[in-house]
């Protein structure tokens, strides 16, 4: 069995990401279907890739239940129509369970105990509105373990604009708009499309439609908009729906394999990992996570904040990317962060969003070869956050 | 006033309980950027329990959808799909029930044919996205796209018309021919569903070149939009071979050849459609149209295919939902069985509890010899099964050892149902019944596959006589779906509930009998029989007494049957229901002597009349004409029929023509047999009155 072998992103895709919701694309459409349409467009993509060679199947979900539940990578798999001999399990760490997941079998690959593997994550948030059956331990109050604000995610990033006193609503908002902007002009100029697989959305009172393209995205967002967007979490507040995540559905999945395996099978990696990290900090300013998560894999690496090129961070809030860039003295509109724009614009259906930033990063590392690292982040809910460093293969 | 307005005026109202499939259009961005296609969505607003069909409301509504399509500039393509599971499954049956007039028979046709050929005559190419069964019209709407996708998940594609008396006549027969070839389309057309309406699969369908691309079913919709995308941007193209100049001659003659075989000439559905599928290599669609209208027209106007829909409203429904059967809640769950006796008719039996039941089934014989051999042909059975890749490994394993035998009865002793099959002698059945019950629990119910014995006597010296009933299956019990479930006398509901509840988990459809001499089925066609070899007893020639009723399309002629059941169990047969009705069942002498010469028939090994066999037979002096021998067997089974009804043997004459279908494998078109004999004239002419009144199997006065 080999010590260590080095790990590489083969391929990602995503279904277009859809607004929750009765009138969503998704509103009528299964989770786990999701998932299995990102399986198959995988395994098409890559056709030297013999589907008995998939050694594991990690999907992450923050809610395990219903369309969610029945441990989906296994149940994915199967309905994918992968062979009966290939495993699967489902893993969650909330907003980073896809990114988990393609660290979790990357340390397997690692050790050797699987070639290739697929891994991803998926979130029907109109199914699964977030905190669904969830039975929070009285003692995490009367014990004062976590402040009440904890779970609630957009007080959270209201307690990081405290903690950010120079980062205000304007920042926020503005980075908002760029975000906006930023994905209009991906799609325009056709970054996103490739790597999103066309999913069939039927309604009953409508009938069967095609889901092609992201349904949040809102180009032409302005500043004097945003201004008069409320906010929910707090009076006279910072957090607007305008400067933060939306509520999303959607799937995303991605081939890790080892990068001698890739050889051997003809497949064509994009990315090599380099590193990775996650760590913890207060629940209640869980959007800092990002820093300690990435202090760490930096120096896991061996690199410094300066040998990176390229920046895919999650932007669940626009203040926890902000607070991240502050951190480590990076311009607000540094071209380097997010270039095809982010979760603001995109949506964030929690646990699959980790591999969407990778799938971009890689999209991103072909069209900069100069561009040797690049890192993808994001913060999780109960104060956590996580990084992962990546080496351009392009 | 249009011919839409017309047809619309006379439909309009016929059928009120229409459940309307709906045409719902979305927009869909194809991929790579070939443009929208309008996206027709064919749902009835229920699940796939409710397949989609098509009446007047749902075609004008397609009509209408379409209507809209056809002003659109912007759209680069059509695409047509079903709901989850189901494509469609064709017209609407209740619909064409309650046609009154040729008028409104031609106007179902036309208007049909006046959606349908829409599909493929726009100004854009149509795409038929098959994702689940279609039948009938169902796949005829996909016949008029442009191209088809199949989804290889399909479970059934069939044009069943022919089975039900109709043609495929919504474009079937001029469009399916022309694409796959005339010798493919009959196979479809004709030969299957002639062949207990066999249907075949998706990936069947693909490679006979109905559908341009085959997806499997995960991601059928997207798959088949993508192809569609590549075909619009001509990256994909689809090649057809033309059929069009070969001669059609010989596969017609060769399709007509088997339909005369199948029902010489009895009825006229098939015939017609192979005069359509003829016509279709060089009529233009509006001449190939218009003869399908006819063609409908005509066959809805007819008997035949009245009769049709009510033996297929009686196979559907009335099966399902025995009339007389009484609250399931009150069967008892069976969770072992027993069969007395180890021979054949046994062991078929154990096998057919074995495989449906999944529960012990334990036989029981005398003789160890006996024995072996009933478990080692059940063990045998299920071994070819899984040769034949039927049956995994594991499940042959758990159903060998489902079947096992024991010289004693005590092996009954926790069973829940005990079956016999023993020798047809009352005192033999009432001897084993009585060592049964000394073992088995009070409620155990004991089941006699008995086909002519009373269930009343075979209960009477019983402690339990309630838990005693007939339950008499055909030959071959694998194959002949029915199952005539007798109630003796003193058989209570809960012991006729449990035995419903098992005929059902035995995929069989039964039918609740009194206890009359042999029930249904074996009475009638004892008399039936009786009348023909009296016949042949008094001189009428044996081919023109054995073909005298092949008029009538049924699945084999009289002696052939005698062949099949054995002139043994026949004579016996007859001498039991001789015993019971002197006077209507007689006992032919030359029979006997048949039986006594050890014959296997009246046919040799050449299936030519055995010369030695017709000299037993010869010598009557007072012969028949076919049509007098005909007439003579008619008017003996609508007599019978009469009295069957009035002493209450079943609750209505639709369970008679039930038990003809299903037991006898009489045909639809005859609508088992009561409705021949009223739209003959016969049932009056005999009995005074129909059997059905007018409409139920026949066309309605108006």
């Amino acid at each position: 069995m080999p010590a260590s072998r080095e790990v590489v992103f083969v391929d990602g895709v995503r279904t277009p990401f859809g607004k929750s919701g009765p009138k969503g694309l998704y509103a009528e459409t299964r989770a786990d279907d999701l998932v299995v349409r990102v399986i198959r467009e995988l395994m098409r993509r890559n056709p030297n890739l013999p589907p008995d060679r998939v050694d594991e199947v990690a999907i992450a979900a923050t809610t395990q239940i219903g369309d969610q539940g029945l441990t989906i990578g296994r149940s994915a798999a199967v309905l994918a129509g992968l062979p009966k001999s290939v495993p699967g399990y489902a893993i969650d760490r909330m907003c980073a369970g896809a990114m988990t997941a393609v660290t979790t079998v990357a340390g397997g690959i690692s050790f050797g105990a699987y070639d290739v593997a697929i891994a991803g994550g998926v979130e029907h948030m109109g199914r699964h509105p977030m905190g669904e059956g969830v039975d929070p331990n009285p003692r995490f109050l009367s014990e004062q373990l976590v402040d009440g604000s904890a779970l609630i995610m957009g007080m959270t990033a209201e307690n990081l604009h405290d903690r950010y006193p120079t980062i205000t609503k304007d920042r926020a908002d503005a980075f908002a708009v760029a975000s906006q902007e930023k994905v209009a002009k991906a799609y325009a100029d056709g970054r996103i499309q490739p790597d999103l697989v066309p999913m069939a959305t039927r309604k009953a009172a409508e009938g069967w439609g095609l889901a092609t393209v992201d349904e949040a995205p809102r180009p032409g967002t302005s500043m004097e908009g945003l201004r008069a967007l409320k906010t929910p979490f707090r009076a006279h507040g910072r957090v607007t729906a305008g400067n933060a995540s939306g509520i999303n559905d959607g799937a995303t999945g991605c081939v890790v394999a080892a990068e001698e395996v890739a050889a051997e099978l003809g497949l064509t990696p994009k990315m090599r990992l380099v590193s990775y990290a996650f760590a913890g900090v207060d629940p209640e300013v869980m959007g800092v996570g990002p820093i300690p998560s990435t202090e760490r894999a930096l120096r896991l690496a061996g690199l410094s904040i300066g040998d990176i090129g390229l920046f895919e961070i999650n932007e669940a809030f626009a203040v926890q990317v902000l607070a991240f860039l502050e951190h480590f003295g990076i311009a607000d509109d540094d071209p380097r962060v997010n270039p095809y724009g982010g979760a603001i614009a995109f949506g964030h259906p929690l646990a699959s969003s980790g591999v969407r930033l990778m799938t971009q990063l890689a999209r991103e590392f072909a069209e900069r070869p100069d561009v040797r690292y690049g890192i993808t982040t994001m913060c999780v809910g109960m104060g956590m956050g996580g990084t992962v460093i990546w080496e351009n293969l392009a | 006033m249009s011919n839409v307005e017309n047809w619309k005026s006379l439909l309009e109202g016929k059928n009120a309980d229409e459940v309307v499939t709906k045409a719902l259009v979305r927009d869909v961005d194809l991929p790579y950027g070939a443009g929208t296609m309008a996206l027709i969505t064919l749902d009835n607003g229920f699940d796939h329990t409710k397949p989609n069909t098509f009446g007047p409301q749902g075609l004008l509504a397609l009509d209408e959808a379409l209507d809209g399509i056809a002003a659109r500039t912007d759209i680069v393509a059509v695409g047509l799909v079903g709901k989850p599971f189901i494509f469609a499954v064709g017209a609407d049956l209740k619909g064409a029930a309650a046609v009154t007039s040729r008028e409104e028979a031609l106007a179902i046709g036309a208007l049909g044919h006046h959606v349908f050929r829409r599909l493929g005559e726009l100004g854009v190419p149509s795409f038929a996205f098959v994702n689940g069964a279609a039948m009938g019209g169902g796949l005829e709407i996909a016949l008029h796209c442009v191209y088809r996708t199949i989804s290889s998940g399909v479970p059934a594609v069939a044009l069943p018309e022919c089975f039900l008396g109709l043609v495929p006549g919504w474009g079937g027969t001029q469009l399916l021919p022309r694409l796959i070839g005339p010798e493919k389309a009959l196979k479809l057309i004709i030969e299957n569903p002639l062949s207990q309406n066999r249907m075949i699969k998706g990936r069947d369908a693909f490679e006979l070149g109905i559908a341009d691309a085959m997806f499997e079913p995960a991601d059928f919709l997207e798959e088949s939009l993508r192809w569609a995308a590549q075909v619009l941007r001509a990256e994909v193209t689809v090649e057809r071979v033309s059929h069009t100049d070969a001669d059609w001659t010989p596969v017609i003659d060769q399709a007509r050849t088997l339909v005369d075989l199948k029902l010489r000439g009895a009825s006229p559905a098939p015939y017609r459609a192979l005069d359509l599928v003829a016509q279709a290599r060089t009529a233009t669609r509006d001449e190939g149209f218009a003869a399908e209208d006819e063609a409908l027209a005509d066959l809805l106007m007819g008997d035949e295919l009245r009769a049709g829909l009510y033996s297929f409203d009686l196979v559907q429904r009335r099966a399902k939902r025995p009339a007389g059967a009484p609250d399931k809640a009150l069967a008892h769950k069976v969770t072992k069985v027993g069969v007395v006796g180890a021979g054949l008719m046994a062991s078929q039996l154990a096998l057919l509890f074995a495989r449906r039941l999944e529960v012990p089934v334990v036989l029981t014989d005398l003789d160890q010899e006996r024995l072996d051999k009933g478990v080692g042909y059940v063990h045998a059975e299920i071994g070819k099964l899984q040769a034949k890749g039927r049956i995994s490994s594991d499940r042959a394993n758990r159903l060998k050892a489902l079947v096992t035998g024991s010289l004693t009865k005590d092996a009954f002793a926790d069973a829940d149902f005990v079956i016999e099959a023993v020798f047809e002698d009352l005192k033999v059945k009432q001897q084993v019944f009585a060592e049964v019950e000394a073992v088995v629990s009070e409620t155990c119910v004991l089941a006699t596959n008995t086909s002519s014995l009373s269930i009343t006597e075979m209960a009477a010296g019983l402690r339990h006589p309630e838990r005693v009933v007939g339950f008499h299956f055909f030959n071959p019990v694998a194959v002949l779906p029915l199952l005539e479930i007798v109630r003796g006398a003193a058989t209570d509901d809960a012991t006729l509930a449990t035995a419903f509840a098992v005929a059902k988990s035995l995929k069989k459809s039964s039918v609740l009998v009194k206890d009359a001499p042999a029930f249904v089925v074996n009475r009638l066609l004892t008399r039936f029989m009786g009348e023909v070899i009296a016949a042949v007893d008094e001189g009428t020639p044996v081919e023109t007494a054995d073909h005298a009723l092949d008029g009538l399309g049924l699945p084999m002629t009289p002696f052939a049957l005698l062949q099949l059941v054995g002139p043994a169990v026949a004579l016996h047969v007859a001498e039991t229901m001789h015993a019971a009705f002197p006077d209507r069942y007689g006992v032919s002498e030359n029979l006997a002597k048949l039986v006594a010469a050890g014959k296997p028939g009246l046919y040799g090994a050449d299936f030519q009349i055995d010369p030695q066999a017709r000299a037993l037979f010869e010598g009557g002096s007072t012969p028949s004409t076919g049509d007098e021998v005909r007439l003579r067997a008619l008017r003996a089974l609508a007599q019978e029929i009469d009295l069957m009804l009035a002493e209450g043997v079943v609750s209505a004459a639709e369970d008679i023509d039930l038990c003809m279908i299903l037991g006898a494998g009489w045909p639809f078109h005859t609508g088992g047999v009561t409705p021949y004999l009223d739209r003959t004239g016969i049932s009056e002419e005999v009995t005074g009155r129909r059997f059905l009144a007018p409409g139920v199997a026949s066309v309605p006065a108006v």
